[in-house]
C-alpha cells in the first residue's frame, strides 16, 4: 500500500516532532540534519524499501544504509513509525544503554543496518551489501544517504568510482544536499562547485529535486527505484532544520538542542499539541 | 625456505570450496599472493583500486551479508585505513580478515616508507580484533584457514621475504591463540613472532655455545596472547626475552610486559626496533642494522638471565 503525498507529508511531519522531542529531551544531538533528511527517509521507508520490522535481519531485505549517522533521530523516528523499535524507545536516544545511540548503531537498534557516525563510510560499507546482493542473484537494493559536507571526505570517491568500475546498478545514493555542515555553510568550509557533474564524471546517473516537495521526492525515489543499470544519485535540494523556524538554515542547530522556549515554539510550528 | 605471503595465497586457495569467501584486493594481489585466487575465482575476487579505505569497508559489507572476506594489502597501506578497521570492522565486530604482507624492516630495499614497524601495536589496541603474525609458510597457510571459522576480525601480518620453515610435520600444533614452544630449554624463555622466530632459534644455539639453555617460542597469536604459555615460561624459565620485528612500543614485548607486569612480574629483555624508523636495506642487513638479529637476542637472553634474583 503506497501512501499518497499528503499521507508522506503527515508522516514526516510526525517524524519531525519526534526529532525535536529527542534532542530537547538528550539536550544533545544532531537537529538540523535530521529535520533536512526526513521527508526523504519517510518516503522511502513508506512506499519503497523492502524490510519487515517484525524482522529486521530479513537477509533477502532492501539495505538502508545512514552514512551521516549523527542524523539518527530522524532514522530512529522513521523506525518507531515502522514498526522496528517502540515509541518508548525514542525516549533512550543518547542514554545509557539505550537502543537509540548518539549515531546508528548495528548493534544495537533493530533494523539499523550499519554502525555510522564517521562519515565517509556508508558508501563503501553499502558497496559491499551491494556485491553481496549480486553474488547471491539477489534483487535487493541498496540505499545509502550521505550528506553533502561528507562528500568533503576522499574515501566517499574511491568508493564513487569504484561502484561504477563494477557497474553496481543495485547501489542506490540519496544526498542531502543542505549546505550546512558543522561549522559553517559548507560554501565556506570547503567549496565544492558543481556537485551534479562531479558524480556524472564517475559515471553516475544523477537526479536532482527540492527534498521537500514530496511530489518531487517520489519522482526523485522512483528514478533511484528504477535505474538498474548504473550506480544512481539523488540529489535533494533541502533546508537545514527544515519545519522548525529558528532552526532553518542557522548553522547553530547542526548539533544543538532547543531550551524550553525553543522546544514550545518548535512544537506549535509543527502542530504538535504538548500537554 | 619459504615465504609467509606465499602461505597466505596458498590458504585462500584452499578455503575457495567455501562459496561464502570472497577476495578484495587493492591492486597488489600480486604481492599479498591473493592474484592465485583472483585467477581461478575472479567472480569472488574484488579488485578496490588503490583505495585501502573502501576495500575495508565494501569488505565490512560482505560480511555484513553473510559473506567472508580476506582483504590483502601491504602492511603499511593497512594502516592508512585504521579508522575504518576501528569504526566500520571492530566495532560491528564484522568478521572481515585483513592481511598486512610486506610488514616490518625485513622487508627491505623499498626503505623505511614500505616497513610497517607500527601494525601489530595499533590493530592490538581495536577491540574483537584478533593480531597473528605468523613465522613461516606453514603456519601461515593453516591459520589463515583457522580465520575462516572466526566469528570477529582479524588482522594477519605476513612477510615479503623467504624464511625457513618451522612447522614441516609439526602441522597439529598450530592453532590460533596457543604459543608453540619450538624448542625446549630451562634458563631463559625466547618469545619471538614472524621471521624473528628463526633468528631466535640462531640466537638459542649461540647461547648453547656458552652453556645456556634458551625455550624458544612462536607467538604468532599476539592478540589474544597467550597468557597460560607466558605464566608457565615465567615460572620454569624465569626470565624472558621478547623478539619482533616491529617497534619496541606496543608489539609482542608490549603485550608481554603488559601481562607480566601484572600478573607475575619477571626479568624481561625486549628486543625490537627500537623506536626509529628504518631504511634501504637487504633484510639480512635491516635486521642488524636495527639491533634485532640473533646476536642482540643472545645479548638480551644474558641480561635477562643475569637480573633472576
Amino acid at each position: 500500500m503506497s501512501m499518497s503525498s499528503t499521507e508522506l507529508q503527515e508522516l514526516a511531519r510526525k517524524c519531525r516532532v519526534e526529532i525535536v522531542k529527542m534532542v530537547y529531551r538528550a539536550q544533545a544531538g544532531h537537529p538540523g540534519g535530521s529535520l533536512s533528511e526526513i521527508d526523504l527517509i519517510a518516503a522511502l521507508y513508506a512506499n519503497y524499501l523492502r524490510v519487515k520490522p517484525d524482522s529486521p535481519d530479513w537477509e533477502d531485505r532492501d539495505r538502508f544504509i545512514l552514512s551521516k549517522g549523527h542524523a539518527s533521530p530522524g532514522m530512529y523516528a522513521i523506525l518507531a513509525e515502522m514498526g522496528f523499535i517502540s515509541k518508548q524507545d525514542l525516549e533512550s536516544y543518547r542514554v545509557l544503554g539505550g537502543v537509540c545511540q548518539g549515531h546508528v548503531d548495528m548493534k544495537w537498534c533493530p533494523g539499523v543496518d550499519f554502525s555510522a557516525g564517521s562519515l565517509g563510510m556508508g558508501l563503501s560499507f553499502g558497496m559491499g551489501c551491494a556485491i553481496s546482493g549480486i553474488l547471491k542473484n539477489s534483487e535487493r537494493q541498496i540505499f545509502v544517504m550521505i550528506g553533502d559536507g561528507e562528500i568533503q571526505e576522499g574515501s566517499v570517491w574511491e568508493a564513487a568510482m569504484a561502484a561504477k568500475h563494477h557497474e553496481l546498478g543495485n547501489l542506490k545514493v540519496i544526498l542531502d544536499r543542505n549546505r550546512i555542515q558543522n561549522d559553517d555553510f559548507c560554501e565556506t568550509q570547503m567549496r565544492m562547485f558543481d556537485i551534479p557533474a562531479k558524480w556524472e564524471a564517475f559515471g553516475w546517473s544523477v537526479k536532482e529535486i527540492n527534498g521537500h516537495d514530496m511530489d518531487e521526492v517520489v519522482e526523485g525515489l522512483e528514478f533511484l527505484k528504477n535505474t538498474n543499470d548504473n550506480p544512481a544519485i539523488l540529489i535533494a535540494h533541502t533546508v537545514k532544520g527544515k519545519g522548525v523556524s529558528y532552526m532553518e538554515d542557522n548553522p547553530s542547530f547542526h548539533g544543538a538542542a532547543p531550551n524550553d522556549e525553543q522546544f514550545a515554539i518548535a512544537m506549535a510550528e509543527l502542530g504538535e499539541v504538548v500537554n | 625456505m619459504a615465504a609467509t605471503r606465499d602461505g597466505y595465497g596458498q590458504a585462500l586457495l584452499d578455503l575457495a570450496e567455501n562459496e561464502k569467501v570472497v577476495v578484495l584486493e587493492a591492486d597488489l594481489g600480486k604481492s599479498t599472493k591473493s592474484l592465485h585466487f583472483r585467477k581461478q575465482y575472479p567472480e569472488r575476487t574484488i579488485s578496490c583500486g588503490i583505495g585501502e579505505q573502501n576495500m575495508l569497508l565494501t569488505a565490512a559489507g560482505l560480511a555484513s551479508s553473510g559473506f567472508i572476506p580476506f582483504a590483502s594489502t601491504f602492511a603499511i597501506f593497512t594502516e592508512r585505513a585504521f579508522e575504518q578497521m576501528r569504526n566500520g570492522v571492530a566495532r560491528p565486530n564484522l568478521a572481515v580478515h585483513l592481511c598486512g604482507s610486506h610488514g616490518g624492516t625485513h622487508t627491505g630495499t623499498d626503505g623505511s616508507s614500505a616497513q610497517s614497524i607500527e601494525d601489530l601495536a595499533i590493530f592490538r589496541t581495536l577491540p574483537n580484533v584478533v593480531v597473528l603474525h605468523p613465522c613461516d609458510d606453514v603456519s601461515t597457510r593453516l591459520l589463515t584457514i583457522q580465520l575462516a571459522d572466526l566469528s570477529q576480525p582479524s588482522y594477519t601480518r605476513t612477510a615479503r621475504n623467504k624464511t625457513p620453515v618451522m612447522y614441516d610435520g609439526r602441522e597439529s600444533e598450530i592453532e590460533i591463540g596457543k604459543g608453540v614452544i619450538i624448542k625446549q630449554g630451562t634458563d631463559v624463555a625466547i618469545i619471538a613472532c614472524g621471521v624473528m622466530v628463526s633468528e631466535s632459534m640462531k640466537a638459542a644455539e649461540q647461547l648453547t655455545a656458552q652453556g645456556i639453555s634458551a625455550t624458544v617460542i612462536d607467538m604468532h597469536t599476539i592478540k589474544p596472547l597467550d597468557e597460560e604459555l607466558i605464566e608457565r615460561m615465567a615460572k620454569t624459565c624465569g626470565a624472558i626475552v621478547t623478539a619482533e620485528d616491529h617497534n619496541i612500543i606496543g608489539g609482542l614485548g608490549g603485550a608481554v610486559a603488559e601481562y607480566l607486569s601484572s600478573n607475575i612480574p619477571t626479568p624481561l629483555e625486549r628486543v625490537g626496533v627500537k623506536d626509529r624508523f628504518g631504511e634501504s636495506g637487504q633484510a639480512d642487513e635491516m635486521l642488524d642494522l636495527m639491533e634485532i638479529s640473533s646476536p642482540h637476542i643472545a645479548s638480551a637472553a644474558i641480561r635477562a638471565i643475569n637480573r633472576k634474583k
